[in-house]
């Protein structure tokens, strides 16, 4: 599946896009087709987003899992910092990026 | 400590309201990224991973305890409670959000810091030794010598758009604690022969891609025409130096490709014409900027006894602490490398303690260290102690300076949209590996340093055991690297062989580490030993 990324044009947060809008949770993500370049630059001109793209994702049961490492390490946080990610409860969840 | 005069503090604060209008823009969608972007990269503000990031620059790694406490107050305020000191002896913050950028810049500018040249093709912040004005091995305190270069090349309009940024770094001691040759000008004030001062120029060095030792190019410069020396250096490089490739547009390519004789002639033509320019600063700019410069009071009777009976301060006094030029005083330097940690992050909390220790103890003067470690320059001997339990209730005194656990690591892939693996999680594993400060002390001075690209942020061409992540068909792998060195015995790392996993190379660390001990004759560092016994014997160790 291919899903469009970029961060928030304010606040810098990575962010996904849903089919509707933007989430900071890669599991929201959507399958965006042969859609993708339309969108981003929709998006981009709207300011809704900073620097879109298009990667590959796996869809799996927990939702989209980015196909390159350093996409998945911008949808959890830095694998350093549990408490910084987007999953601080879970103490384990570095491990989805490797 | 220099203090801005009114046309430093104007330009900053001009600077600050000139970048909050272009973010109001950008905001607003009446520019582009591709529009903003050299922006607010001119006022060091990146786009990473996971936020924008904001690289403040701290001049020559030399600030007070208002300052620091102003890097505290940004982490605690607009960033997550933390920040990241840097090989270049800067602070970088991770969690910036754009709106909040120009009030950062603001309250920068408030204590006279900024973060303007810290990215682009421009002079970047000027780097010198940690120790400057504090050691008994230098012939001058380079930090005057850094200012003037610092303001010559701040908004320098010739040199605004290089081909490739630029770096420099001034030492005035045979030890090289600022990885002087590994510059793309390395400035050592030396004495000639009639006891004047000068300066030995060394241009070409770097890391990187393509990783050289800068070759010396004029053994004296007069002090007082160092500036126009520097400018004909730039001169010649910023008309021939490659513009259609970035990866040959640094200087040592230049160097390298016209070959330093060649080089050389071509600079002192060029200097030849700068000196009748008039372009050194008079005599009187450089008498009032050394005036900040000045030793601080420091106690005459100040006593060189110190009482040893606590065993942990006693290995902290005898790791950590450097030799003073003044009888009765140290140098201290708080090791941002506690076990498991991450190499250069410090909390708010950490920051103001520091802040704190140098207001109380340390004439008000912090360092920070391109190892990523904070340097007190100036401590009485007789409040060792009491600086040591300070730091040691938080966190701050890991006895570790100079061995196998004080490594230096970029940010890696954890934050880093430049990297191909992460440096920080090595760096944790291998500081918990070799936690022990017995085997530490045993091993003696190791230098290790790791970095998560080709870029080099992490200097692993110059650690006596260095490591580079590469990106394997998506997968992390480390290639191990050995011999390196950025100090006056200055060489580069070269490659053992094949990749490692993460563990892999930690397990190979102990295999060279095992091997030194093993060969190692009286009095040999891990680097020294190296260069004796040779590549061979360790990829063999390695790789059977």
């Amino acid at each position: 599946m291919k899903i469009l990324t970029g961060n928030d044009l304010k606040t810098g947060d990575v962010i996904w896009w849903t089919g509707l809008d933007w989430s900071r949770f890669v599991k929201d993500a959507t399958d965006v087709g042969d859609q993708g370049e339309a969108i981003l630059q929709r998006e981009e001109a709207a300011r809704r987003v900073n620097s879109p793209y298009i990667i590959e994702a796996e869809q799996t049961d927990d939702g989209p899992r980015p196909g390159h490492i350093k996409d998945r390490v911008r949808a959890l946080g830095p694998t350093v910092r549990p408490d910084l990610t987007l999953k601080p409860a879970d103490p384990d969840a570095g491990l989805w990026v490797i | 400590m220099y203090q801005y005069d009114e046309y430093d503090q104007k330009m900053v604060d001009t600077r600050v309201e000139e970048f909050r209008d272009q973010v109001k823009r950008r905001l607003a969608g009446d520019l582009t990224e591709d529009q903003f972007k050299p922006l607010r990269l001119m006022n060091g503000l990146y786009l990473q991973l996971h936020a924008y990031m904001l690289r403040v620059a701290v001049p020559y790694g030399t600030l007070n305890s208002k300052q620091m406490r102003m890097l505290g107050h940004i982490a605690r305020k607009y960033d997550r409670d933390y920040g990241h000191f840097t090989t270049r002896q800067n602070i970088q913050y991770n969690w910036i959000k754009l709106e909040d950028a120009p009030d950062i810049l603001a309250d920068l500018a408030s204590v006279e810091m900024h973060a303007i040249q810290t990215s682009g093709n421009c002079i970047r912040n000027i780097s010198s030794d940690q120790f400057a004005g504090a050691t008994a091995d230098e012939i001058a305190d380079p930090r005057p010598w850094a200012e003037i270069l610092r303001q010559w090349s701040s908004f320098h309009p010739e040199f605004s758009y290089l081909p490739r940024k630029f770096k420099f770094a001034v030492i005035a001691s045979d030890t090289d604690r600022a990885a002087m040759r590994l510059h793309d000008i390395g400035i050592q004030l030396v004495h000639n022969e009639a006891g004047e001062l000068g300066a030995k120029f060394f241009v070409g060095g770097g890391m990187g891609r393509t990783p050289m030792v800068a070759p010396e190019i004029r053994d004296f410069v007069p002090a007082d025409e160092l500036i126009s020396y520097a400018e004909a250096c730039l001169r010649v490089y910023n008309r021939y130096g490659r513009r259609d490739n970035k990866y040959k547009a640094r200087i040592k390519i230049l160097v390298h490709e016209l070959g330093p004789e060649e080089y050389s002639r071509q600079v002192e033509e060029e200097f030849a014409h700068m000196k009748t320019l008039g372009l050194n600063p008079p005599v009187e700019e450089l008498a009032r900027i050394s005036e900040f410069f000045q030793d601080p009071p420091f106690d005459k009777q100040a006593s060189d006894d110190l009482d040893l009976s606590d065993p942990d301060f006693a290995v902290w006094v005898d790791q950590n602490n450097s030799a003073h030029k003044q009888p009765g005083y140290a140098i201290a330097t708080i090791s941002l490398k506690p076990r498991g940690g991450i190499p250069g992050d410090a909390s708010s909390a950490q920051i103001d303690l520091m802040a704190d220790l140098a207001e109380q103890y340390s004439f008000d003067e912090l360092r920070v260290t391109h190892s990523q470690n904070i340097v007190l320059p100036h401590v009485k001997k007789s409040d060792l102690y009491a600086i040591w339990q300070k730091l040691d209730e938080a966190g701050l005194a890991p006895a570790n300076l100079d061995l196998i656990t004080d490594s230096i690591a970029c940010p890696g892939l954890d934050y880093c949209s430049l990297a191909n693996a992460r440096s920080i999680p090595l760096a944790q594993k291998i500081s918990k590996r070799f936690a022990d400060l017995g085997r530490q002390r045993e091993l003696g001075e190791l230098k290790l340093k790791i970095s998560g690209c080709i870029n080099a942020c992490g200097h692993h061409h110059a650690g006596h055991i260095g490591i580079l992540g590469v990106d394997r068909k998506g997968t992390e792998n480390y290639q191990l690297l050995l011999g390196g060195s950025g100090a006056e015995d200055a060489s580069l790392a070269k490659i053992t062989g094949p990749g490692f996993t993460e563990d892999g190379v930690i397990d190979a660390i102990e295999t060279v580490t095992d091997l030194y001990l093993e060969q190692r004759e009286e009095g040999e560092r891990f680097i020294d030993t190296y260069r004796r016994v040779g590549m061979a014997r360790f990829k063999e160790a390695i790789y059977g």
